[in-house]
């Protein structure tokens, strides 16, 4: 596959690492009452979509960017990719 | 031996004669011949045994979808088994074997398997060989191998090389055929950056195997021109020999460049074959079409070959596959062959037409509306009977029959990417309906089955193609040619009682079918497995589309109904050689060397591979003969009084910023907010799910710098996982990181006299003083007169003990340096062997115990995970499950006789207890000989270990039979209070 990274432009995926579901983005409050349970639904429940996904990609053997890459996952169709940077921002994530 | 078989014309060069040898026997051909012509022009028809009733067999083919005439190729340790005699190019010396027989190609005692057949059909292995089970593999498993095989390997190491590279082009053109050829022609006149890629020697595809005119001259000619200006032209690129093996995402292809296949030795410094990755922004696909046979009885003896093959044999190759011959066809172009080869003055006796109503043709007895129902002639064929449209046989003697079902399009590459193809009831043959977005098809492969429609087609395809990605290119006129239909009429296998051969690679008959059939396996892809119809190396070119529609008769569904199977990449048989490329022996992955590996190599350390690393596992003296000798020697002396050890290999990250100590609190469990500066600490990195994920030291060398250290192996992941955080978590804190393991040479000078040793290194301006510089400090000093270094006084071994770092450029002489300033004190290198062995006697957990499926709290460090602050993996590492009374923790064990020892991965079983999976107590995870106790001691995952100091259990090791009672002791063998390494 082809990954268009934004800073880049177009990468062979053998160059990045998968890590999965963008969700993992959004990494629960330690402090919330039910923690222990938002902390389970983050690491283990996921939607494994058969179709339009978000996902997380790791330009290892690049310049170190975490992407988001919305990628169809039944004909590997890549729509867009963004710096997960930008997007982690946009959800609000801070320090 | 002449050429008895050998015709006037063709396309090889009678300049250069080509000796080569068959079975031993010597032969001659042309530069221009492959294995296969060379053999038919001089009579010899038999190549190889088949795969199960080892029945004698001639080429069926002229070309790559072979599944017959397999060969061994050369010999000593460039033998090559299952190499295809119609795609081998002839070389001088050339030596091939014919395989799959014994004692020799005529008579092959297993050819008892034929008459066997009754017991051997789809299915048989499966019914037969089930019981009783321990047979299966040490007696049916080795018999049935030996039995049916293909080639045999010569064992030995391939001696060539074999490259990978890369390519990018906007057009990438399969096949140079007419289609591609046009193609080419089209683009690259355009200027667009072209790759035409031709499996074949030759360009012009069919052009080779016809007698068609183009634009007035004969067709390879044409091609052959074409040739000339596309390679005259720069931005285009003809690579022959090339076969697509693939198309992956993203047009993405997957090439085989046979380079140097063809000649007897690869020319210095060229490889064997080159394995490419072909990036192309639009994609044609002009893969021509694969003739299929019609099955009949006995349609597998040697002289029996598809009606174009014998075409191309005759007009390409100049050899006859034998002087009488027949045809048998149930279209148009299979007729073409009686016209060509009566040309060239071999005698057509015979061509049966399945079709009542076909046109006639000018050669030999014509039997429209007539079928083959059987060939005789066991080692070559000698006579066909044929059942004549009244229904009378007759018997005719020939030595070559060609048969031709109709055509086949190659639309192989358009499902790689999982569309499937469609039905044309016009060509009655599988036409892509849809494919990859970037690819088109023209020509043969899209079911243009005419020279003027390839030719046509492939231009404008290339203009379209083109277009999309913004080059305007322009379709010439298209040069007059051919523009006949096929008009085939069905016919798939004629009904008899015999054995009529599918699959003549797999042997599978029109019977097996059937009996796949009522026996329920009626998918394809069921009837593929079951049958292995369309297995191996050819992947049932020939033979999967009258097996999939001798299966629709079956079912009563419709060829398109009954489908096809699933075409998957290498499209074409692919060495292990090409795809390990130059990764292989010592080269299999890049190798990364200590600073000191020089030194240590001069003084004769024996090295082990941690990682992509070679570090030295010990350093043997004179006179040393077992590695424990030398391992046992460098502990003590370094115990005793100072040894040096290079732990380069340890990740070393960079974290700085405001907020650096911030992100350093979150991502170790235990606290690091108020590190101070000057200070070093342990860290303990937990995964989010509470799991232990790495430790180390990180050094706070200002209030905005730390240096982060990690383990050998987890080096790469930790960064990652770091920059996760970093990224996608807290994407507002203010903090950078960069590996700074290969910019920073680190050595640990251990024991009592190391800051002797480092105090004759160090700038007399730093005080490295117990008072001045206690356990845990670190700081930037300089050493030997100037040079920049930094200093942590961290251990591993328990001892008084530093680690010092000098830029990687001046490591070797820092080894050097310190090795010299250590003489006065015996000072010792170490390797990775003492290093074990001296973090076992201190109790320091390494990868045997951060495994992966340890916590903190198994580790004894439950009480660092902060729960006063968020960090990864704290709020589920207070999970229930992780948090059992009877939770494993590490402790150390000591054989009750300490004349005794255990093993690393033994499990632990009270005293009274059967040694079962139920009474599993944990277990041994770190063992060595301790130098210092006299005895072995290990570390291990005991069920509530720490509250059983004192007691003895069983470690138990069922693998190697052995079982020891041990004392359940601290895990800190030596120096339990930790005076030595704050001394």
């Amino acid at each position: 596959m082809i990954i268009n990274h934004p800073l880049l432009g177009p990468r062979d995926s053998q160059e990045f690492t998968y890590l999965g579901d963008m969700s993992l983005i959004n990494r629960p409050d330690w402090e919330a009452d039910d923690a222990v349970d938002q902390f389970h639904e983050y690491l283990y429940l996921r939607d494994n979509p058969a179709g339009e996904h978000k996902e997380l990609w790791f330009h290892e053997q690049g310049d170190r960017s975490w992407l988001v890459v919305t990628r169809n996952t039944l004909t590997h169709d890549i729509t867009k990719v963004e710096i997960a940077k930008d997007i982690a921002r946009q959800m609000g994530r801070s320090k | 031996m002449t050429q008895n078989n050998r015709l006037e014309g063709g396309l090889i060069d009678r300049s250069k004669t080509l000796r080569f040898t068959f079975d031993g026997k010597t032969y001659q051909g042309h530069q221009g011949d492959t294995i296969a012509s060379a053999l038919l022009a001089n009579d010899v028809r038999l190549m190889g045994r088949s795969f199960k009733y080892h029945r004698p067999r001639g080429p069926l083919t002229a070309g790559s979808e072979e599944p017959n005439a397999l060969v061994e190729l050369r010999e000593g340790n460039r033998q090559e088994p299952n190499t295809r005699a119609t795609t081998a190019e002839l070389f001088d010396g050339l030596s091939a074997k014919s395989q799959n027989r014994w004692p020799s190609l005529s008579f092959d005692a297993m050819g008892v398997n034929d008459l066997l057949s009754p017991f051997f059909a789809a299915g048989f292995y499966y019914k037969t060989f089930m019981w009783p089970k321990a047979f299966w593999e040490k007696l049916y498993e080795p018999i049935i191998r030996r039995a049916a095989g293909l080639g045999s390997l010569s064992m030995e190491a391939d001696p060539d090389v074999y490259d990978k590279g890369f390519l990018h082009c906007d057009l990438l053109i399969i096949g140079a055929g007419p289609a591609g050829l046009s193609a080419a022609l089209t683009a690259g006149r355009a200027g667009a950056r072209v790759i035409l890629a031709e499996e074949d020697f030759l360009l012009g595809g069919r052009l080779n195997a016809e007698t068609f005119e183009i634009a007035g001259m004969a067709g390879h000619a044409w091609a052959a021109q074409t040739q000339a200006e596309l390679a005259s032209m720069d931005n285009v690129r003809i690579m022959t020999r090339t076969a697509i093996l693939g198309a992956f995402d993203h047009g993405i292809y997957g090439a085989l460049e046979r380079v140097s296949d063809h000649l007897a030795v690869p020319a210095a410094g060229k490889p064997r074959q080159t394995l490419w990755r072909i990036y192309a922004k639009r994609t044609m696909l002009c893969a021509g079409a694969v003739e299929r046979p019609i099955a009949f009885k006995n349609n597998d003896r040697p002289g029996i070959m598809l009606s174009g093959a014998l075409r191309t044999y005759a007009n390409r190759y100049a050899a006859a596959a034998g002087q009488t011959v027949a045809l048998f066809t149930n279209n148009d172009d299979g007729l073409r062959s009686a016209a060509d080869l009566a040309a060239k003055g071999v005698d057509v006796v015979a061509v049966i037409d399945t079709r009542a109503d076909g046109p006639s043709v000018q050669a030999g007895a014509h039997f429209k509306g007539a079928q083959v129902v059987d060939a005789g002639g066991k080692l070559g064929l000698n006579t066909i009977t044929i059942k004549l449209a009244n229904g009378q046989t007759t018997r005719i003697n020939c030595t070559a029959l060609g048969v031709s079902g109709g055509w086949n399009p190659n639309v192989h590459l358009t499902s790689h990417q999982r569309s499937t193809p469609k039905w044309d009831e016009k060509i009655a043959a599988f036409v892509p309906e849809s494919t990859p977005a970037e690819m088109s098809v023209a020509g043969a492969a899209n079911g243009d089955m005419s020279t003027h429609a390839a030719l046509a087609n492939g231009a404008k395809q290339a203009v379209t193609a083109l277009k999309d990605i913004g080059i305007k290119a322009t379709a010439g006129r298209t040069p007059k040619a051919e523009d006949e239909p096929i008009n085939v009429s069905p016919f798939w296998y004629v009904e008899h009682k015999g054995r009529a051969w599918v699959d003549q690679q797999n042997d599978v008959t029109v019977k097996d079918i059937k009996l796949s059939h009522q026996e329920g396996f009626r998918s394809v892809e069921h009837l593929k497995r079951y049958t292995t119809l369309g297995m191996a190396t050819d992947q049932g070119k020939t033979a999967n589309v009258p097996g999939l529609a001798i299966m629709a008769e079956m079912t009563g569904k419709s060829i398109p109904d009954t489908g096809t199977t699933m075409f998957r990449p290498p499209y074409a048989p692919t060495s292990f050689g090409a795809f390990a490329g130059r990764h292989r022996d010592e080269d299999f992955r890049p190798i990364r060397k200590t600073p000191s590996h020089k030194w240590a190599e001069e003084h004769d350390a024996v090295f082990v591979e941690t990682g992509m690393w070679l570090r030295a596992q010990w350093f043997p003296k004179p006179g040393e003969t077992h590695w424990r000798e030398s391992v046992d020697r460098e502990v003590l002396a370094t115990r005793k009084s100072v040894g040096i050890c290079d732990v380069t290999t340890l990740g070393k990250i960079d974290v700085q910023g405001t907020d650096a100590a911030t992100f350093l609190n979150r991502v170790y469990c235990n606290a690091f907010a108020k590190l101070a500066v000057g200070k070093t600490r342990y860290g303990l990195m937990l995964r989010e799910d509470g799991i232990a994920m790495d430790d180390g030291t990180t050094a706070r060398l200002s209030e905005n710098q730390f240096v982060m250290t990690t383990t050998t192996a987890n080096a790469v992941p930790v960064f990652r996982h770091l920059e996760f955080c970093r990224q996608c978590a807290w994407p507002d804190l203010d903090v950078q990181l960069i590996s700074t393991t290969e910019a920073w040479a680190q050595y640990a000078v251990a024991g009592p006299n190391s800051r002797k040793l480092l105090q004759k290194i160090v700038d007399k301006d730093f005080d490295i003083s117990n008072e001045e510089f206690p356990f845990m400090g670190c700081g930037e000093i300089t050493v030997c007169g100037g040079l920049r270094a930094r200093l942590f006084r961290i251990s591993f071994s328990g001892e008084l003990a530093f680690e010092i770092a000098v830029p990687t450029r001046y490591g070797d002489s820092m080894m050097r340096a310190l090795m010299e300033a250590g003489e006065e004190f015996d000072v010792v290198p170490y390797g990775t062997e003492a290093l074990g062995v001296m973090r076992i006697e201190k109790g320091h957990a390494a990868g045997n115990e951060l495994n992966g499926t340890t916590t903190a709290l198994n580790l004894g460090m439950g009480r660092m995970v902060s729960k006063k602050k968020d960090s990864i993996g704290s709020t589920l590492s207070e999970r229930e499950g992780l948090n059992q009374a009877d939770a494993l923790n590490l402790v150390g064990f000591k054989p009750v006789n300490s004349d005794e020892t255990f093993s690393a991965g033994s499990h632990f079983i009270n005293s009274d207890a059967q040694a079962n999976a139920a009474n599993d107590q944990g277990y041994m995870t770190s063992v060595c000989y301790s130098p210092n106790l006299g005895h072995t001691i290990g570390l291990g995952y005991l069920k509530d270990g720490a509250n059983r100091m004192g007691e003895t259990t069983r470690a138990v090791n069922p693998l190697m039979g052995e079982e020891t009672e041990v004392e359940i002791v601290s895990a800190h063998f030596i120096d339990p209070e930790g005076e030595r390494l704050r001394a």
